[in-house]
């Protein structure tokens, strides 16, 4: 162990003793700010995930990503308008058909969408200097930005309010608030999550997906298409993003056309937080950066938390570029 | 007509000429190595041969079709696998998931049990091992690994690159004693090395490549008392 890894785990320890002071001394701030630190994360953590396997498979920091996130969020905004009304807020079965049926289609739609992005856009760079697909997802994200913008424009965008809420689901317990819908985002990350570790670890275009991560010329000589492998990261990215964006949608019931900017970058911090590639680092990563910034906006004040959440970005690059769950397998 | 022709090849890295008119031709059931020293295109002729790169000029036929320019996966599925220089394993994978990968292209349940079974047979040390983290096995498994997972395609063409690299002496019998009872139970094998007094002890016919062109060819016992051999490659 090197001295900045001391220095990482010392970090790490006084935060933790900062924290645990004020969940003694308050324990009801303590636990309603976690709860809302944990809804948070579970939406950067599915976001986070889209960007630590592309970067895994292709070494592309997909700027674009956040966006694809955002532009979920306003296709199923589109079309849950049509189930939206009278309904707002309350438990109907209406609702719930509608969202049942949604989250497929917005996801599947999502997932078309990136892999028609990666076709057009990052695979004729395939072997262009790392640069050059990079820029191109800036440009792919003001794209993206720019279409959101022409539908909508500037303003904020009204999500529809499909998930219940007020009296009847919503408890307090010790003085600390839930509502249903805290319980539905960690929950519905949570499966989603563990569908895509089942699909990785056991499907075999998971395998093969991981096979072309860890060397792609290798993948190759096992007959695997490549191209193939990349366009289902895309896809699984995309699917988890559109998926995010649905499930923000639902949870503030409000966005607008350069949410993903702001969004994605924390996502992506909490990809190089958890180790970028590595994907349990990823949903680890995206939960923590969530509580990092609820108890930053908590007990530092929200304007900072931005500082707070690019500090921590830059620190892990700096004394700890391989993340918290960093790769130290040997590789020959 | 040969099971693998390789006919008036060149290749390219960007502008330096890697392979100048090179002619392999390979039959059923033969060993053919291919000797040389470092950069002098063995490997950039297996990589040529996988598809991993295409030949400017020249053609690639195996089994009386023309892979010159097919793709990668296309050519495991035709039959042809390789356990590239170096291993190239999947290093964060399980012994067994390695395996498995390479039997990508088949979909042949009971027959990738078996072919399992066969490896496992071949090198009783991945049995032991078949659950770790193939990062961590020793060179010398890492190779039996990288070939066992090249017999996993079942090949009718197995392409070794360079299987004795780094390796103890002891180690290195005991690799080719497997690529011969490889070759014995029916596959065919071209074999790259460097150690080239091996190599041609267990080949029929042999190549010897010199910066990118054929400077010899023939039987392996040939080759083992050609005094320009024994002077260049075996330090008679």
């Amino acid at each position: 162990m090197s001295l900045t890894d001391y220095g990482f785990y010392i970090l790490c320890a006084t935060a933790i003793v900062l924290l645990a002071t004020q969940a003694f001394t308050n324990p009801k701030d303590f636990f309603q700010v976690t709860i809302f630190g944990l809804a948070d994360g579970a939406i950067y953590a599915l976001v986070a995930l889209g960007y630590t396997m592309v970067y895994g498979i292709i070494e592309l920091i997909n700027f674009a990503h956040g966006d694809v996130f955002t532009l979920g969020a306003y296709i199923g905004a589109a079309i849950l308008a049509f189930f939206a009304g009278a309904n707002e807020g309350s438990f109907v079965v209406v609702n719930v058909i509608a969202l049942l049926l949604v989250f497929p289609i917005v996801m599947l739609i999502m997932g078309g969408i990136n892999i028609t992005i990666e076709r057009i856009a990052y695979r004729p760079l395939r072997n262009a200097p790392r640069l050059a697909p990079l820029i191109t997802a800036i440009g792919m994200s003001f794209v993206l930005e720019g279409i959101m913008f022409m539908w909508h424009g500037a303003p904020t965008v009204h999500f529809p309010d499909l998930l219940p809420h007020g009296p009847g689901f919503q408890t307090t317990i010790g003085g600390v608030f839930f509502g249903f819908k805290d319980v539905f985002v960690v929950v519905a990350a949570a499966i989603l999550v563990s569908l895509l570790a089942v699909f990785i670890n056991g499907s075999k275009l998971g395998k093969a997906m991981r096979a072309t991560a860890q060397d792609r010329d290798a993948a190759q000589l096992m007959g695997i298409d490549i191209n193939r492998t990349i366009a289902a990261t895309f896809f699984i990215g995309a699917v988890l993003a559109g998926a995010g964006g649905m499930i923000w949608g639902l949870y503030f019931n409000t966005i607008y056309y350069n949410l993903g900017f702001r969004t994605g970058l924390v996502a992506f911090t909490a990809a190089v937080f958890g180790g970028i590639g590595n994907i349990p680092g990823a949903a680890i990563g995206g939960l923590i950066i969530g509580l990092v910034a609820a108890y930053s906006d908590g007990y530092i004040g929200s304007k900072w938390t931005e500082v707070v959440i690019f500090g921590i970005l830059i620190g892990v690059l700096v004394f700890r570029p391989t993340g918290l769950l960093g790769m130290r397998v040997p590789e020959k | 007509m040969a099971l693998l022709e390789f006919e008036g090849v060149d290749a390219f890295y960007g502008r330096i000429q890697a392979l100048r008119k090179v002619s392999i031709s390979v039959e059923k059931g033969e060993v053919v190595a291919l000797i040389g020293s470092n950069g002098a295109g063995k490997t950039t002729t297996l990589r040529t041969i996988s598809g991993l790169m295409h030949p400017t000029n020249g053609t690639v036929m195996f089994d009386g079709r023309d892979i010159t320019h097919t793709r990668p996966s296309r050519i495991v599925e035709l039959g042809i696998s390789q356990s590239p220089e170096g291993r190239r394993l999947f290093p964060r994978m399980s012994v067994v998931d390695n395996l498995f990968m390479g039997a990508y292209s088949r979909n042949d349940r009971p027959g990738i049990a078996s072919d399992m079974e066969r490896v496992f047979t071949l090198f009783p040390r991945l049995l032991e091992r078949r659950t770790q983290i193939a990062g961590t096995l020793s060179g010398g498994e890492q190779q039996m690994l990288a070939m066992g997972r090249a017999l996993m395609a079942r090949p009718k063409v197995m392409m070794l690159d360079e299987p004795s690299l780094g390796l103890a002496p002891i180690l290195i019998e005991t690799i080719f004693s497997i690529v011969r009872e490889i070759n014995s139970q029916g596959t065919t094998v071209l074999l790259v090395e460097q150690n080239a007094h091996k190599a041609l002890e267990v080949a029929n016919r042999a190549y010897v490549l010199e910066t990118g062109v054929i400077a010899q060819q023939g039987t392996g016992r040939d080759l083992l008392a050609s005094e320009e051999v024994q002077k260049a490659y075996l330090g008679m």
